[in-house]
């Protein structure tokens, strides 16, 4: 219980120091940076910045990092993914048994029956994040489940499935507010298929 | 109150259910085999109800269904395929754009799909005052009769290599391929019926007495707006050599379809369109190479990836993906669980020679 208390506590505190990010970001990338070339509509970017805050992008897309009062995510690295420099080893094989997948000190990587996946960079980066998404390939991609909406099934542990109840209109607010984003270059690795998977 | 509503509700989908009976029979002319549809916009539940056959009984394929087959075929795992059209009767397909086809409504596709002599699956698309409907049916182990795959796709439903299954397409798969802002049927294009056939198409298949071609749309006096040289200069995948030409045909038929930059993809990877392959193929092969790719070829240096590096077919993630059947990395990533042995031999000669036209 107490237990609980603090660690909302923490969750709290980690949205305060979040915002605090975003305004930063906000005010200090805008002329050093490519822009997006779409128009962004200012509701719509706050809508998608209220959705992203309370649907829990950040617990995976963000690298968390221990802090001196526990796990807490890294908000100089907010939405960058899994850091490119922080290579893991191959995951431990599971003891027999109920335990069924890992997480990165991170909570950036996977391991699982799908194989590795990493969480993948959603900041406006051309070459390494959604910068050559459209809102069309977004919505299409939490439609069908599938990598960038037409590719290979989209892994564990991403709440496709959850994130595809949202109106359009919602879907559309959330990638308007990744959009505005600054670009922040880090290239996820790929992920890496389950032993079975042939050739 | 609640009951009285649902009682109307009830009426006026009986009533939109004959409506839809009816329409169908009427645009497909008098005579000619219904489709049974329960529900405007919903396949009907049996793959005998989509008129494909004589009597509506799994069997004999009613005549006015014909048999056809594209000139690049797109690789289903060696499974071998039948497909049939019905167009209906009196009605034209509009030509105007050469590469874009519409439909009369009332026009349907067959696909089937069988394995040593037993069919296993059968696609279905119908072009409806609305659109496009897709489904797919699921044959039984006799083969006599076959039902509507359930919306979310059946996987493993026939092995096709040791521990590899072929799959039924979820719902949402059909449009990953056929499209979603303008959803279309594959394989039938101008240039997929030409007389003009590739003799190195990959698994080409041969055109026997009977099968739809350009030839006999434009006899039948289908293509009003067709261009009035379309079978003295019948469309072909203009390329400098017989192996650039083939190579183009096939990635237009098995990447194409997503690949033509379009739609949410149209920024990543290559665009393979029909309309450009018959004008320029070569400038269609040239761009392909060194082309940046977001995907990364395992061991080549962070962030230069590219789609064909002449020479170099290990450094090409065109071949690199055609090669694998990992879910990671595999190209096309649906539809298929085995790599196409006589494709990619093709595409690495091709690469492998050195020199793109
Ligand atoms: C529980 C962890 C988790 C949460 C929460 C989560 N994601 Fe993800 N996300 C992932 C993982 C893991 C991947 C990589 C999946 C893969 O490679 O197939 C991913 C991938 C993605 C991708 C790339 C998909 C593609 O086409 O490859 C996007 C975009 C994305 N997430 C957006 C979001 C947004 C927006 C939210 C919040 C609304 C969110 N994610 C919340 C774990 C998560």
């Amino acid at each position: 219980m107490a237990r609980h208390t603090l660690t909302t506590g923490l969750l709290a505190l980690g949205f305060v120091a979040f915002s605090g990010a975003l305004t930063w970001h906000g005010l200090n990338a805008a002329p050093a940076v490519d822009r997006p070339a779409v128009e962004l509509d200012a509701a719509a970017v706050e809508r998608g910045a209220y959705l992203v805050k309370t649907m829990g992008c950040h617990d995976c897309h963000t690298p968390w990092t221990m802090g001196p009062r526990g796990p807490e995510p890294d908000m100089s690295r907010a939405l960058t993914g899994h850091p490119a420099d922080f290579v893991m080893p191959p995951p431990p094989p599971l003891p027999p048994g109920p335990w069924l997948w890992l997480g990165a000190a991170t909570n950036t990587a996977f391991a699982g029956p799908w194989g590795v996946s990493f969480t993948a960079n959603l900041t406006p980066d051309k070459e390494t994040g959604l910068g050559n998404w459209t809102a069309e390939t977004f919505i299409a991609m939490l439609k069908t489940g599938r990598h960038e909406g037409k590719g290979r099934a989209v892994l564990p542990p991403m709440p496709v499935q959850v994130y595809a109840e949202l109106t359009e209109e919602d879907m559309r607010a959330v990638f308007a507010y990744l959009q505005s984003l600054a670009p922040v270059h880090n290239r996820v690795p790929q992920p890496i298929d389950p032993p079975e998977a042939g050739q | 109150m609640t009951r009285r509503v649902r009682g109307a509700f009830a009426v006026v989908l009986a009533a939109w259910g004959c409506a839809v009976t009816l329409q169908a029979g009427l645009t497909a002319g008098a005579d000619a085999p219904p489709v049974v549809a329960p529900v405007p916009d919903l396949a009907p539940a049996r793959l005998a109800e989509t008129g494909l056959y004589v009597d509506g009984q799994a069997g004999a394929i009613d005549a006015r269904n014909q048999p056809f087959t594209p000139q690049y075929v797109l690789w289903t795992d060696g499974l071998e395929k039948q497909r049939w059209v019905y167009l209906p009767p009196g009605e034209a397909i509009d030509a105007t754009d050469e590469h874009a086809w519409e439909f009369p409504v009332g026009t349907r596709f067959w696909k089937q799909f069988s394995r040593q002599g037993r069919p296993v699956e059968t696609r279905f698309s119908w072009r409806t005052a609305s659109g496009w409907v897709f489904a797919s049916y699921m044959w039984n182990e006799d083969g006599t009769d076959a039902r509507r795959a359930d919306e979310a796709g059946v996987p493993g439903v026939i092995e096709v290599a040791p521990g590899r299954g072929h799959s039924i397409p979820s719902q949402t798969d059909c449009t990953a391929c056929h499209g979603t802002e303008r959803p279309s049927p594959l394989g039938f294009t101008a240039l997929q019926l030409s007389s003009d056939r590739d003799p190195h198409a990959v698994h080409g298949e041969a055109v026997t007495p009977g099968m739809v071609t350009l030839d006999t749309l434009v006899a039948e006096g289908r293509l009003p707006g067709a261009r009035a040289d379309l079978l003295t200069r019948p469309p072909r995948i203009r390329a400098s050599d017989p192996e650039t030409r083939a190579v183009l045909g096939y990635l237009a038929s098995n990447c194409g379809a997503c690949h033509n930059g379009r739609g949410e993809i149209a920024a990543f990877g290559p665009t393979i369109r029909e309309a450009d392959l018959v004008v320029d193929g070569d400038a269609v092969a040239r761009a392909l190479v060194g082309q940046r790719t977001k995907w990364q070829i395992p061991g080549v240096p962070d962030g230069e990836s590219v789609l064909v590096a002449p020479g170099d077919p290990d450094a090409s993630a065109v071949l690199v993906r055609m090669r694998s059947r990992r879910p990671s990395s595999q190209m096309p990533p649906l539809g298929t669980v085995v790599r196409d042995e006589a494709a990619v031999d093709l595409v690495t000669r091709w690469i492998a020679r050195g020199r793109v036209p």
